[in-house]
């Protein structure tokens, strides 16, 4: 398919502006001004509908079929909810309008959306306190450690170490280092798939500031042992953190404040089902034990006592602004009112629905696949494709030769520390027909690597291009179409 | 309301293939010491209601108000095509294209929006996307100390004060070093900013059009910190690219800015789009996803995630960035912003913004104890010195059905008189005439 800058035409015009209404009497000064146009695209409006249609129609989604990658959470996401975030007294406000004096009465709707869900999430954890300004689940994470460090520099501690689990997702241990931590790997026991305390308590010390869990784990587990973690942690006032990404197995089941967590983020586009967009944009909320309150970052929400909503900047201890505004707006009204929906039972079904539907999963694959921990598995079961590299079929042919039976592969190749993962995730909103499909071809796909493997290699054949020479790309780094 | 598919019989028959009795079964892995101590959350609602609750707040929010505040975030139009095909919902519930074979739209759009933003900043290599403006401008720093092995960098007073806050935030446990130079006359202070440069610095941020509006051309200051292996980085409103100086024509080495303005709705603060565009030699040091073209194994031409050798989920710890999802679906929209506008449309729209900031400026200038400062260049926002508090003057304004702009004391003390007021495209020679009407009605009361 063209790139849709060769299919630009010169002065062919896309959509049309008014007229100007007022005199032309000033120009931009030579000195200042570009000397050649920017070559942007000059197509008609239909062009560039077709053009994108079609992408779009190179794309798959969650409403395009089962997409059951792991650790992402990508379940149906409510059409109501785009709705309710285009109306425009939200989609046209201003974010400067309640900085304006007495500017808090004119967005106390907005303002109410946000407070409201602080007050949801802090029930939902268990935390005493939330702010809403993380702009994605690493984001969040970021905010965590800088909490963590703004906590120590008060009481005059002086820390410098995290701990993480070597299971974790690739943002624990960058987060931490960016916010100025030195990193320390806590290895999983093979045995039980989770964290061991005992591996713990050895490397625990003075210089612990934190330690990052996800709980359930990347292995789908849940580490049962987590009281004696926060024990731990806090015998050396080290700040448990809960990485939120796998909050989809426990809602009403688990808090992790109950648990003396003192930290937590949540992906709000992953449980709370607002779109992924591609890639973006999430949000990352974070919770905090009362405590850490005082250094959230600004501006906070408050609720006067005469129910109006107002913005307080009046923290001094605050780790300051860590996002432009009040966080990734619309995608929190969106969550705002997923859980307004669902209410407390829908939010426990949800949960109980992804726990069942990964275990059941799991359990219909286990003749055919390595299961590396057969037990009772949270919303998220880990496969491997041990059994079938003596075939010379690697979990990446797998995921190739699902996309040709219509479906999106699960996360493979991680968490790193299991060979040939592939870590999948159904959600709950799946049926038992489209799981029973999937497991079909998971079968199939299992037989065929024993009878013809050549063709798993040549997977996929239905897609628009086939497997890509990533070196290829790596080395020409052709990444700005200059043709 | 509930989203889940499955029915009573079916649940029974899977946790038979599961061999455990009941539900609870699946969870007995969590002492019943660590059960939830509370969850007390609202009953749950239909659609219906829900809607309607929502309208509800939705009509609380002051959006009618004719808007003439700015600050960095301004109120374009944004044609209906936008909305529409950012609504396939092909590109809208999928996430990173971890599998290029079946993403193959989302990696080419990306890869095209690349391109178009390498276009109007006059640079080699962009990103995939980064959350926001400000958090564009700390990676770019972030790039800079890491190219350079320095710890100091130097910030112009005329970059957005939200974004200057926000690198204090992140750097406040990294000892990094900030000198803040002044504005004199509307323009960075040259010998402030000469003065600040030195063999110690790695970075030097300014912005164009900067916070008040003015314009500039920072090549002078470029070329002097190239001369100390400084790196040069500007902050940029996208919609001014189609006709200012880019920040390749000026020689600076990263361009980052907040693409809002390119079709992406005001939203009360987001979800916005960071973007950053840096020359080639600095692409290993880039954060965040970028989009390569390559093959297939036929030689088909195609689209891939590259470089990922920098990211967290390969080198954790040792990465760039700690940034994993990003705002897609917001490059999307200013790509397909920026290839419905086209050319000509862009120009356009740049044209008619500063032309009715301009016609404003006069305007409100005749207006008997204001002032509008006019001794530097502005492109659609510019600066005015009332006779009264600017924050009160607003506050009256708002009664009148005006956003008039923003007081300028709230992030500059002793600017308490000024207020800073931005035109777009949108407003009419109508509502112009009715603001400064207003304005003079307020301010002489």
């Amino acid at each position: 398919m063209q790139i849709i800058f060769e299919k630009s035409v010169p002065e062919r015009h896309g959509v049309s502006l008014p007229c100007s209404d007022v005199p032309a009497r000033h120009t931009v000064a030579e000195k200042y001004r570009r000397k050649t146009d920017a070559a942007l695209c000059e197509l008609s409006e239909l062009d560039v509908v077709r053009h994108f249609t079609a992408l779009s129609r190179r794309n798959y989604g969650v409403d395009t079929n089962f997409y059951p990658l792991g650790s992402c959470t990508m379940k149906y996401n409510p059409k109501i909810t785009e709705k309710i975030a285009g109306l425009t007294g939200f989609s046209a406000l201003h974010p400067l309008l309640p900085q304006l004096r007495r500017g808090g009465m004119l967005t106390q709707g907005a303002l109410a959306v946000l407070y409201e869900l602080e007050q949801l999430l802090c029930e939902i954890l268990g935390m005493d306190a939330f702010t809403v300004h993380p702009l994605a689940g690493a984001h969040g994470e970021l905010t965590g450690m800088m909490l963590i460090a703004a906590y120590h520099r008060d009481k005059g501690n002086r820390k410098t170490e995290i701990l993480i689990p070597d299971e974790a997702h690739g943002t624990n241990p960058s987060s931490a280092a960016i916010a100025g931590f030195s990193v320390r790997s806590v290895p999983t026991d093979p045995d039980t798939g989770v964290l061991d305390t005992n591996t713990l308590e050895a490397m625990i010390g003075e210089q612990t500031a934190g330690i990052m869990m996800t709980n359930p784990n990347t292995l789908g587990l849940f580490n049962p042992q987590i009281a004696r973690i926060a024990e731990l942690a806090h015998r050396y006032d080290a700040q448990l953190y809960y990485d939120g990404a796998n909050l989809n197995a426990i809602l009403g089941k688990f808090r992790p404040g109950d648990a003396d967590f003192d930290i937590v983020h949540v992906n709000l586009h992953k449980t709370f089902a607002t779109p992924h967009g591609g890639g973006g944009p999430g949000a990352g909320p974070v919770g905090v034990r009362k405590h850490l309150e005082p250094f959230l970052p600004v501006s906070r929400i408050t609720k006067r006592t005469d129910n109006t909503y107002a913005l307080n900047y009046d923290f001094p201890k605050s780790i300051g602004y860590i996002a432009p505004f009040y966080g990734n707006f619309a995608v929190c009204l969106k969550a705002y009112a997923y859980i307004l929906m669902l209410g407390g039972k829908g939010l426990i079904e949800a949960s109980e629905n992804a726990v069942l539907n990964a275990n059941y999963v799991m359990h219909s694959l286990k003749n055919d696949y390595h299961i590396p921990y057969l037990k009772t598995c949270m919303h998220e079961c880990v496969v491997s494709a041990k059994n079938q590299m003596k075939h010379g079929i690697h979990a990446i042919d797998i995921a190739k030769a699902l996309i040709d039976r219509g479906f999106h592969p699960p996360t493979v190749y991680f968490p790193l520390i299991i060979k040939e993962t592939m870590m999948i995730e159904p959600t709950e909103t799946e049926s038992k027909e489209t799981l029973d499909a999937f497991i079909i071809a998971m079968k199939e796909i299992a037989a065929a690597a024993k009878e013809t493997p050549d063709a798993l290699h040549a997977a996929p054949q239905t897609t628009p291009v086939g497997r890509l020479d990533e070196t290829k790309a790596a080395k020409d780094m052709d990444v700005n179409f200059t043709g | 309301m509930s989203y889940i598919a499955n029915t009573d019989l079916q649940r029974r028959q899977m946790l038979a293939t599961c061999g455990v009795k009941s539900i609870g079964d699946l969870f007995a892995d969590i002492p019943e010491s660590l059960r939830p101590r509370s969850f007390r959350l609202p009953q749950g609602r239909s659609e219906l209601e829900t809607f309607a609750y929502f309208e509800k707040l939705a009509n609380q929010n002051y959006s009618h108000l004719t808007c003439f505040v700015g600050g960095g975030f301004y109120d374009h139009f944004i044609p209906a095509a936008v909305d529409a095909l950012v609504s396939r919902s092909e590109f809208y519930t999928a996430y990173t294209p971890y599998q290029p074979e079946l993403s193959q739209g989302m990696l080419q759009a990306i890869y095209e929006y690349q391109t178009g933003i390498c276009r109007l900043t006059g640079l080699d290599v962009s990103n995939a996307s980064l959350y926001d403006g400000g958090t564009a401008l700390y990676e770019a720093c972030q790039m800079a100390v890491s190219a350079t092995g320095r710890r100091k960098v130097i910030m112009d007073g005329g970059v957005n004060p939200i974004y200057r806050k926000m690198l204090y935030s992140y750097t406040a446990n990294l000892s990094i070093e900030f000198v803040e130079t002044p504005v004199v006359h509307g323009q960075s202070d040259r010998n402030r900013v000469f003065e600040a440069l030195d063999g110690r610095t790695a970075a030097v941020l300014l912005q164009n059009p900067n916070f008040f509006g003015v314009i500039d051309d920072h090549s002078d200051i470029v070329k002097k910190a190239h001369e100390l292996g400084i790196i040069a980085i500007q902050s940029v409103y996208p919609v001014a690219l189609s006709l200012l100086k880019t920040p390749g024509e000026q020689g600076f080495d990263i361009a980052t800015g907040e693409g809002q303005s390119l079709g992406i709705p005001l939203s009360f603060g987001g979800p916005y789009l960071g973007f950053i565009a840096a020359k080639k030699a600095l692409v290993r040091k880039m954060p965040g996803r970028i989009v390569a073209r390559t093959v297939d194994t036929a030689g088909r031409s195609g689209f891939v995630l590259s470089l990922q050798a920098r990211e967290q989920h390969i080198r954790r710890e040792k990465a760039t960035s700690n940034i994993c999802t990003n705002e897609a679906l917001c490059a999307l929209r200013a790509h397909l912003y920026l290839s419905l506008l086209g050319r000509e449309g862009l120009k356009s729209v740049a044209q008619l913004c500063f032309d009715k900031a301009h016609y404003a400026k006069e305007r409100i200038k005749t207006i008997p104890g204001v002032k509008v400062m006019e001794s530097s260049p502005t492109f659609n926002e510019f600066t005015v010195k009332l006779p009264i508090d600017a924050g009160e003057c607003v506050g009256r304004m708002v009664e009148l059905g005006f956003a008039a702009g923003f007081p300028l004391g709230r992030y500059y003390p002793g600017m308490e008189n000024y207020l800073l007021v931005a035109v777009t495209e949108k407003r009419t020679k109508y509502e112009i005439g009715q603001l400064a009407e207003a304005l003079e009605a307020v301010t002489c009361r």
